[in-house]
Formats: C-alpha cells, structure tokens, sequence
C-alpha cells in the first residue's frame, strides 16, 4: 500500500513536468524564434556539444574539459572550503556568547553585501583565474552556514550543558558529542542554501572572467548570437543544482535520520 | 550592556583594525584603500547628482521587485498549499526551477526582453519568489487544525475560512519569506547592474565610473552602500515582525 502510493506520488510529479515540457515544446514550435528554441532542441544541443564524444571515451567530448569540469571543480572546491570553514568559524562563535554579540553587526553586514561587487576587489587582488574565482564562490557562500552553525550552537538545550557539566565531560568531547549534533539540523539547512550560493557564484566568476566554464560557454554563445549553445548551458547549470540539491538532501535525511524520528515521535 | 551596542562595539574595532591595517601597510592603499577614505569618497558620491538618481533607481527597482515577488507568490502559496494534489503534481517543475541561478538567466532575459530596467525587475522578481512560496506554504501545514475544524464546524465558506483563519496564520511564515526575499532581491538586482552596467542603478554606476577607471574608494563604498542598505531593511523586517508578530514563533 505504502508503496503503491509512493509510486503514484512519483508518476503524478512527473506526468506534470512531462506535461509542461510537452507545452513549452508547443508554445517553442509556434512562436519559431531563434532565441526560444524547443526543449528537443535544446536537449540535442547538449548531447551534441558534450555527450556525442567516441565510445571509448564513454561518448563524453573533449568539450566537457573545457566546459563541465572546470565548473564542477571550482563549485566543488569553493563549496568545501566555504562549508568547513563556515561550520568551525559559526561553531567556535556560537560557544563563546559575548563574542556572537560582538560579532552579531560584522556578520549582518557581510551577509547583506552582493558578492558580485566583490569581484573588482578579488579582480585586482588575484588577477583572473582561479584564485579569483575560488575567492568569489568562499565568500559569498561562506555566511549562510556560518550564521546558521551560530545558531546551531546557541541552541544547545540548557539541560544537556549542565548534565555534561555535572558529569565532567571533556571540552572537545562536549563540541563534538552533544554540540554538533545538536546543531547538524541548522548546519545543514545551511549547507543548502550555501550551495546554492556557490553554484550561483560559479556561474558569475565565469561570466565575468574566465578562460572556461559553463559561464563562460553562456556568454560566449550569447556574443555569437548560438541562442542554442546558450540554453544548454542554462539547462546544464540547472540540472547541476537539482542533482547537488537532490545527493545533499539524501546525505541530511540519513545524517539527521536520528533528528527526523525523535521529532517525529514528540508529534505523534 | 544590550545587544546591539557590543554589536556596534565589534564593528568599530574592525573598522579600527582596517584602518590600521591600511596605515602600517600590511595592504596595499591603493588596492584596499582605508576605512576613512571611503567614508569620505561615499560622501562624495552621495553629493553627486546622478549617483543619487542611481541609487534611487535601484531601491526602486528592488521594492518593484519585492512587492510583484509578494503578490505572485503569496497567493501561489495559498493555493499550492491548501490543495497537496496541485503541491505534489507541480513539485517537479517547481524543483527544477528553482535551483537556476538567476544570473544564467542574464543573457537570455536581455535577448528576450531587450536593454533596461525590466531585467533586473524580472530576474529579481524571479529569485525573490521562491522563499516567500515555501514560507507560504510551510505556513500552512502548521496552521492548528482545531481553527479550521472550528471554523468548518460554524459552516463557515471556503473563502472566509482562507481569509479570516489561514491567512492571519500564515503571515508571520509569509512575512519571513519576505524579509529573505530582500535580502536577495537586492543582491541580484545589483549583480544584475553590474553584469549588464549598460542601463541606470547604482550597481552600474560603480562598474562605469569606478571600476573602469580603477577607483578603489569608490568601489569598496559601493560595496559598503549595498551591505548598509541590506542590513537597514533587514532590520526594519525584523523589527515589523517582532512588532506585529511576536505572539508567534518565527517561521522556517
């Protein structure tokens, strides 16, 4: 029973995003404009410029190098950074009160700021490249989790501080054991948005210099007017987030699966 | 000592160690100017004529941006989340959506919609919907069920029952959605500016007029403009929530 409806719940998801491709293909078809290609169009291009490569190379083309990983690296790469850093930074703040006090204004302000405008600044600081970009993709996704690993922290209940007390538990041993568990649900909450943060990030260090990248295959497509390569590039970034997003949140359900049951058991 | 003072308190003795940084020259002036010179060069900026009309035409752009963010999805949420057929049957589209990030769309919106202040409204409207949705429709599902079966139980109408029950319910979760919604509304408004600096906004100004002419002050004041702004709404949407919603806890 169970099951079967999960199987409904998948088909009913699907057979509406089948539906409205099955529209956007109609509406694509009838306005017959170069710069709204069809999704079959466009679902080609991409097989086309990436995936038309020989067997042997698992039909992957050289165009990936140039293209995909670059991208994948760099997002990869700032992600991890900006996430531990993030975490520790957010952690050791949130254990210390007077200092999340103190810092409360700075953070505020960092996380209100538009990455983007940073980019002249890392510009001048690294020069183009990957120093550059990794600068843009950590700093602007490094607040969300920090904020939030803050939070976490802050959130310890009162009665688990003073029974680790009372029973003399180690200082390292209370951060990792009753601290960080405590605050995994805010933590990854944070992750996820950083995420998105970073892959929009990504994105932007590439449109604004890069020699490759899914950013820059966007823009570069744009300026020869190969509407086409361009919505592949869009379809490709999107793709990449819904299955970054998808792994992150099958990685929570199982970190947090404790989380989900006690609360689960308080509802009901 | 409250709060906000050691706040205030934290960010002096940044600004105090920035400018010391800069005095001993441990940076560079000319890259990372001082704390003081880009105070004095946002004054400049703020005496300037067109930096004001600039910076006027980007808060505007950005309240557009939120108020059609908020009309579209509020309403969107209700009927999202008070029907879970149409939730789940649209869940798909919505998930694929949503993670696009708004500044791929730069190129295809400025060939659909040609040059000017309409792409940076439309990529900000398109960005700022999503929080103020799932807020919405988070909202929903913890609305107490006792009110709904109450207000059932008096034969009240389906419309009645979303207006007078639902819908004070909710707004604190909407309320939340849209204060996250500012904060990236004008992010992307202002990377939209900065990406395609042909149009007016602050955001172009800077690229033009600093940038272009390597003017460090003005680009970190630019910098510094965007953050205070930010923080100021920030604050304003945090105190009309505990001003008006403070018998609620705050939503997701």
């Amino acid at each position: 029973m169970f099951a079967n409806s999960k199987i409904a719940a998948f088909a009913q998801r699907w057979l509406i995003f089948v539906i409205f491709v099955l529209i956007w293909q109609w509406a694509a078809t009838v306005a017959a404009r170069t710069v709204f290609p069809t999704p079959l169009a466009i679902a080609t291009e991409v097989r086309e410029l990436w995936l038309s490569g020989p067997a042997s190379h698992l039909f992957i083309t050289s165009a990936v190098d140039a293209d995909i990983l670059p991208s994948v690296g760099r997002l990869a790469e700032g992600w991890a950074i900006a996430s531990v850093a993030g975490i520790v930074l957010g952690i050791a703040i949130g254990l210390v009160p007077w200092l999340a006090d103190y810092t409360s204004a700075v953070l505020a302000f960092m996380r209100a700021v538009p990455p983007v405008m940073l980019v002249p600044v890392f510009l001048i600081l690294f020069h183009i490249g990957n120093p550059m970009q990794l600068a843009t993709i950590i700093f602007g996704s490094i607040w969300p989790v920090l904020l939030n690993s803050v939070d976490g922290a802050r959130s310890v209940d009162p009665v688990k501080r003073d029974t680790a007390r009372a029973y003399r538990i180690g200082r390292l041993r209370w951060v990792w054991s009753v601290v960080l568990p405590a605050a995994s649900p805010k933590i990854f909450a944070g992750l996820r948005i950083n995420l998105a943060f970073a892959l929009i990030l990504m994105v932007v260090s590439e449109l604004v210099g890069s020699p490759d990248g899914l950013g820059y295959r966007i823009t570069s497509a744009e300026d020869t007017f190969d509407y086409r390569a361009m919505w592949a590039g869009i379809a490709v970034v999107a793709l990449m987030g819904f299955l970054l997003n998808r792994l992150l949140v099958a990685v929570e359900d199982r970190a947090l699966a404790w989380h989900h049951s006690s609360t689960r058991l308080l509802e009901g | 000592m409250s709060k906000s003072v050691r706040g205030l308190i934290g960010a002096l003795v940044c600004l105090g160690l920035w400018q010391l940084a800069d005095q001993l020259g441990w940076i560079d002036p000319t890259f990372i100017p001082g704390p003081i010179e880009v105070a004095q060069r946002i004054g400049q900026l703020f005496g300037t004529p067109e930096f004001r009309v600039d910076f006027v035409a980007t808060v505007l752009a950005w309240l557009i941006a939120i108020s059609a963010a908020t009309a579209i999805a509020v309403p969107l949420g209700l009927l999202l989340g008070s029907m879970p057929v149409l939730r789940s049957a649209t869940s798909a589209v919505v998930d694929l959506l949503r993670p696009i990030p708004t500044v791929t769309l730069i190129p295809l919106v400025l060939t659909a919609f040609g040059d000017g202040a309409q792409i940076k409204i439309i990529l900000a409207t398109f960005a700022s919907i999503w929080p103020i949705l799932f807020n919405v429709i988070y909202g929903l599902r913890e609305v107490d069920p006792l009110f709904v079966d109450t207000a059932r139980a008096f034969r009240t109408g389906r419309l009645r029952t979303m207006l007078a029950v639902r819908l004070p319910y909710i707004a604190p979760f909407a309320l939340t959605g849209i204060r996250m919604s500012a904060a990236i509304s004008l992010v992307v408004t202002v990377s939209t500016e900065f990406i395609d600096n042909s149009g007016i906004g602050f955001g172009s100004y800077v690229v033009l007029n600093g940038e272009q002419s390597g003017d460090m002050p003005m680009v970190i004041g630019g910098v510094v403009i965007a953050g205070i702004l930010g923080c100021v709404v920030n604050s304003l949407l945090q105190g009309a929530q505990n001003r008006w919603f403070s018998w609620v806890r705050e939503g997701a």
